[in-house]
């Protein structure tokens, strides 16, 4: 069946089987191996997209449901050379190690902030808590989050 | 990561449509909304239907309203929204109580109440909330609407009165004055399914309990309505010796199993605990 | 951007070099790796946990049209290739042939055009199995009729592995025999895994024409994994190439090689293409290596005063199906004989039976630190059993029995040589930090009101850093690690290292240990790793090595850089070398400091035309395989506050403090890091990880449904401090940390959580301490739980 979405801004047309899942899709489709992969059941969260804006587990959503919505990944998180403060904050507070979970977690932090930009450690770790990190303890997350929602408008000046 | 089988894809654009598609496809045809409850028994071929509707486009169904001496809630509502919905958690408290201890909030942005119900999962949560708070459940087929209790409703593990050829399409809750209502969880692990849990709701005339209702999760499938806890309730004046006898009765109620998540004597112990805990508070939020 | 003088040459927080193609989605792990002509592979497996294999039909499964083999281990069999060596000195199945032994267990290998397919071509397989009893409690695998699992052993009559011990009996005997006080306590240290966020994998691409093996592999032991394949599969060793790309976490998961990595390469070379294979995560909780299953029962002896005179452990290991564990080969229970812990004792000893059961193979592996995670719970446990039966504050018992300072270096009973330690201060200060005082009046408030409230205690002393190659060897490869670095005319830095990160930054520490020696600032150097094309040899990263070894040999390799540079600089300069001094970046003579040559300048004149010294050669490198001394001995001491509700189990972490001395810090940022998620780790095993099994050896952890890692909400923020004691042999003094964390702290959660369940007359809990155990202990419930 053919499908057609936006990703990253761009309308995107392809035949796939109906049974593809958006996390293939993307990764396999359309070269887009920033978005992860990690388990069998939903629990993982290393490959959360945004879909219209909202944090969702690309491997539990068909190719297909997706269609005719708009859809983000980690690689648009970047935008004519400037990083998204997220991103900054990542670095800046050491919230990444091996990486695996960093895409969807940037992510799910990115989609939170929109939607509360002053949020609590609490609000963070609730915003975070469907998304397993094996390396980093969670706490260096919740700050880098912090310093996103800290230098929110510097970037947007900067920008 | 596992893949499913493959199927034929169709999204419905009407209620009318998935219906008749429904009608068309015959029962190797699933309805699929949130697919968080449904994709992953696919993945690991515990469920392979032939064929998929995806309702995901009937936001005629993504509703929390008042209508009349009723708070009517929509099948393809989210549990994100109903965790937002001022309107449900003024009214029915129980519902964000439960909403919250409700896999994650990634999760929370796909799956529907209407999915969660009709997956019947004996540890899901919102069934137990739906029976406490004595919502109704309105199913439509190709010959009409008709509205369910909840307790008619589920017949037993992953078995609900939703045929082949149908669609769970509103819940229907009763808006009476003094009501409170609460849901008490016990899980292993954040987003974890309940080990146990309780949701009540009382409604108060009088400084007595004119009405309860009690649902747990996880312990039973007679028990998702606790019938004899209830009965205890009613007519009641609210105290400590009342929650404990409502508590020793949803225990009564409950048929728990061993399993991963904990014994049966364990469980049985927290149907009472968390029964009379539910208690306490929906009685206090009932007077507040 | 920072000038030289605010960020750091050498030692200091700076933000790491291999964060922007993270934070950018762009980085590089084996399933992003695409091959022109790629196929993939799916590995069918065993439903039982022991059965004959009557047959194989795989006819079904050839026909489908996207299949292009189907690999049976009679196949391999052929081949000679479907057994292979484990680290162990025992021998694995790649593909069963007449048995399986584990549920899970590789039968078959399908090739197809991508996953989907390879996913529906599994189900066209069909096995017939005559299903024979399994052997799945370890207590039971040595009974006289147990059903023998190993029969493929010639003469194997039993279910034993090997015993082991360490220290001296008859002393530990005597000293227990006379003391005042002898408490013993079963303890379970639970099977669990580590579940890195990536699951195994790799893509293997035999070109025919070169006959070159190139597998990208999930491995944190590229060179170690070469060399393997080399003398399994008769491949030539420099025809191999092990590439590890960004690993998405490793925890010991990736250090064995597993079947589906040698299905590939048979694969590859069948097909003429590349063959990738990832797990799924059923598939990595399931069969990968598993960690701990060690059944312990410890004692402690003491005099009544509180002075601890000796330990005594008898443990039964379960293996799984396979001796799989990766440790040094002359170690069958690792490091397992630290179970001395931190304490002066007068004797110890212990004793190790391994055992076969019907589950997957395993053992070492969840940052173990090759079994030091067992020792250390064995011996905080029974600290905190020995002062729950003399009454005595478990702070204090510890304090009055660990070794003091002037005891270093110091000979454990078991033969270990602890470096260096303070070992009472940072107890102090981690009890200062917890306000250990307020804590205790808080508990004996809320015990009053029936409020369940915990306050547990670890202090640890790890090994790490294997180790010495006439002591330390796996699979017969010396463990010791190479490194090369190069200084480049312009004089920027090349490092080349043998071990391989999966997370631990190495691209910034080891250029901050170059910077640090040689004044090159971190943002000069190149570190290269994982590519045994590109890097010298040496036996990867696991039990915390990377620093004490690798980060070792780096530091020797400029060192070395550094004292030719020293040779160039006089020469430069027309000076002797005598006469020359070093500071951060440059030579100059002594007394002279307006003379000077920077590092830049040498390198530039070491390449050009500069008359050199006889006898000495241009371009300024070194290289350097180094064998460590010793082992080195990071330390720490852990406090943790936990709330627990007695009317449902639950248990909340409320706060955790670590004091962690691992020498002196090459990045604190880094450090921290690691230390934060070790904790975590901790936790998790702590209230919610076990890999279980039912009767039938059915695995009922194999998903994240089940098996439970923490979230964001099960743990508090971390309350970190630190002590600095070098390691008198390491060249930096740093000692590694990798493990620590992990270590310390299941030993410390569990204490509170026993500590909290006291007025229950609690002694033990074993791990973990779900909410259904913890009630069950608070009705007298077994202390075990099934």
């Amino acid at each position: 069946m053919q499908v057609s979405m936006t990703v990253n801004g761009e309308e995107v047309v392809r035949e796939v089987e109906p049974r593809l899942l958006l996390v293939h899709f993307l990764r396999d489709e359309l070269g887009l191996t920033g978005t992860h992969w990690g388990c069998d059941t939903s629990n993982c969260g290393t490959c959360v997209v945004l879909m219209d804006g909202e944090p969702v587990k690309s491997c539990t959503v068909l190719a297909a449901m997706a269609g005719g919505h708009v859809v983000r990944t980690i690689e648009d998180m970047e935008r004519h050379g400037e990083l998204d403060p997220v991103q900054q904050g990542f670095m800046e507070e050491h919230g990444l190690q091996c990486g695996f979970c960093t895409s969807g977690m940037i992510l799910t932090a990115r989609a939170l902030l929109d939607r509360n930009p002053d949020p609590s450690d609490e609000e963070i770790r609730e915003a975070i808590s469907g998304q397993i990190c094996r390396c980093t303890g969670y706490m260096n997350i919740v700050k880098a989050v912090r310093w996103a929602a800290e230098h929110q408008p510097a970037a947007v000046e900067e920008g | 990561m596992q893949v499913p089988a493959p199927f034929e894809y169709d999204r419905a654009t009407s209620v009318e449509e998935a219906l008749s598609l429904l009608e068309r496809l015959g029962p190797e045809a699933r309805v699929i909304a949130g697919g968080h409850s449904l994709l992953p028994m696919m993945k690991l071929r515990l469920a392979a239907p032939e064929h998929l509707i995806d309702v995901n486009d009937l936001t005629e169904l993504d509703y929390v309203r008042e209508e009349g001496d009723e708070l009517r809630i929509g099948a393809l509502s989210r549990h994100r929204e109903l965790l937002e919905s001022e309107l449900l958690g003024a009214r029915f408290p129980i519902f964000h109580d439960a909403e919250r201890v409700i896999a994650d909030p990634v999760v929370r942005n796909r799956g529907t109440i209407g999915g969660a119900l009709c997956q019947a999962d004996p540890a899901e949560d919102l069934s137990a909330v739906c029976a406490a708070v004595h919502a109704k459940a309105v199913i439509r087929g190709s010959g009409g609407e008709r509205v369910v209790e909840m307790r008619d409703f589920h017949l037993g593990p992953y078995e609900t009165a939703v045929g082949d050829a149908e669609l769970l399409v509103e819940l229907r809750l009763p808006l009476r004055e003094r009501a409170g209502s609460a849901y008490e969880k016990v899980e292993r692990r954040a987003g974890d399914w309940a080990v146990a849990a309780a949701g009540t709701a009382v409604w108060l005339e009088d400084g007595t309990i004119a009405d309860a209702g009690v649902g747990l999760a996880a312990v039973g499938s007679r028990a998702v309505h606790a019938e004899g806890a209830e009965a205890a309730l009613r007519g009641e004046e609210p105290s400590e010796e009342l929650f404990e006898e409502a508590a020793r009765r949803a225990a009564e109620d409950s048929s728990p199993t061993d399993d991963q998540r904990g014994p049966a004597d364990y469980k049985r112990h927290l149907a009472a605990e968390l029964t009379k805990r539910a208690l306490r508070r929906a009685v206090e939020r009932a007077r507040g | 951007m920072a000038t030289v003088e605010e960020r750091p040459v050498g030692f200091g927080r700076m933000h790491r070099k291999e964060d922007p193609r993270f934070i950018r989605g762009q980085g590089n792990y084996v399933d992003d790796v695409r091959l022109p002509g790629m196929l993939h592979g799916a590995v069918l497996r065993s439903p039982l946990a022991h059965a004959r294999i009557v047959s194989i039909d795989t006819a079904a499964a050839l026909q489908h049209p996207k299949v292009h083999a189907v690999i049976t281990g009679k196949d391999l069999e052929e081949q000679g290739l479907a057994w292979m060596p484990t680290l162990s000195a025992d021998t694995q199945a790649v593909l069963a042939t007449e048995k399986v032994r584990f549920q899970g267990q590789e039968v078959a290998f399908v090739v197809a055009d991508d996953r989907y397919a390879a996913r529906d071509a599994l189900e066209l397989i069909e096995v017939e199995y005559d299903p024979l009893p399994p052997v799945v409690d370890p207590t039971e695998a040595l009974d006289p009729d147990a059903p023998v699992i190993r029969d493929d052993k010639e003469g194997k009559a039993d279910n034993h592995i090997f015993d082991w011990e360490s220290g001296d009996r008859g002393a530990t005997d005597a000293v227990f025999a006379r003391a005042d006080v002898v408490v013993e306590q079963d303890m379970l240290y639970p099977r669990s895994h580590p579940a890195p966020m990536e699951t195994c994998g790799a893509v293997a691409d035999f070109d025919k024409v070169n006959g070159k093996l190139t597998l990208w592999c999930t491995t944190q032991a590229p060179h170690a994994h070469r060399t393997l394949y080399a003398l399994v599969a008769g491949l030539p060793e420099q025809k191999i190439r092990v590439v590890s790309p960004d690993i998405g976490g490793g925890f010991g998961n990736k250090v064995p090689i597993y079947p589906g990595y040698v299905c590939a390469v048979v694969a590859s070379i069948v097909t003429g293409k590349p063959i990738k294979w990832m797990e799924d995560r059923s598939e990595n909780l399931t069969s990968t290596g598993f960690a701990r299953d060690y059944h312990m029962h410890g004692e402690i002896a003491a005099t009544r005063e509180g002075k601890i005179l000796g330990v005594r452990v008898r443990v039964l290991a379960d293996h799984g199906a396979f001796n799989a564990t990766a440790q040094p080969s002359k170690y069958p229970a690792g490091f397992f004989h630290v179970f001395t812990g931190s304490y002066d004792l007068e004797a110890a000893h212990c004793e190790v039976k391994g055992v076969y059961t019907n589950k997957a193979p395993g053992g070492v592996a969840y940052a173990c630190s090759f079994r030091v995670t067992e020792a250390v719970y064995l011996v905080e446990r029974m600290v905190d059993v020995l002062a729950d039966e003399l009454g005595a504050d478990p702070a204090e018992l510890r304090l009055n029995n660990l070794i003091k300072s002037d005891q270093f270096p110091y000979e454990a009973k078991t033969g270990w040589v602890y470096d260096s330690g303070e070992y009472e201060r940072a107890l102090r200060i981690a009890l200062d930090m917890a306000g250990y005082e307020e804590l205790r009046r808080e508990q004996a408030e809320k015990r009053e009101r029936g409020e369940l409230m915990g306050v547990g205690i670890a202090f640890f002393t790890e090994a790490v850093g294997a180790g010495p190659r006439r002591q330390m060897d796996i699979a017969g490869l010396g463990m010791a690690d190479g490194s090369e670095l190069q200084v480049h005319p312009t004089g920027k830095a090349v490092l080349r290292v043998s071990c391989q990160n999966q997370g631990q930054g190495h691209e910034t520490t080891f250029a901050q240990i170059v910077a640090h020696e040689l004044g090159i600032p971190p943002e000069d150097v190149e570190v290269v790793h994982g590519d045994t094309d590109r890097t010298p040899f040496g036996l990867g990263t696991y039990g915390s090595r990377s620093t004490p070894v690798s980060g070792a040999s780096a530091a020797v390799s400029a060192g070395k850089v550094r004292e030719k540079a020293r040779q160039v600089a006089a020469a430069m300069l027309e000076s002797s070398p005598e006469d020359l001094e070093w500071e951060t970046g440059r030579w100059f003579v002594k007394g002279d400091p307006q003379s000077g040559k920077t590092i830049q300048e040498i390198a530039l004149a070491a390449h050009g035309p500069l008359e050199l010294p006889d006898g000495m050669e241009g371009g300024l490198e070194a290289e350097t395989f180094y064998n460590p001394p010793n082992l080195t001995f990071p330390f720490g001491a852990y406090v943790c506050v936990v709330d627990v509700d007695p009317g449902t189990g639950k248990v909340a972490v409320r706060r955790f403090v670590a004091v962690d001395d691992c020498g002196p810090r090459i990045n604190p940022t880094i450090v921290e890091g690691q230390i934060h998620g070790g904790l975590a780790e901790g936790v998790g095993m702590a209230l919610m990880q076990q890999i279980a099994f039912d009767e039938e050896g059915n695995c009922l952890s194999g998903s994240f449904m089940d098996y439970l890692i923490p979230t964001s909400l099960e743990v508090p923020d971390w309350e970190l401090g630190e002590t600095v004691t070098p390691s008198p042999h390491h060249p930096l003094g740093a000692k590694g940390v990798g493990e620590s964390a992990t270590v310390g702290s299941p030993p410390t959660v569990m204490n509170a959580i026993v500590d909290a369940l006291e007025p229950y007359g609690v002694r033990h809990l074993d791990m973990p301490a779900t909410p259904a155990r913890v009630w069950a202990a608070t009705q007298g419930g077994p202390e075990r739980g099934t």
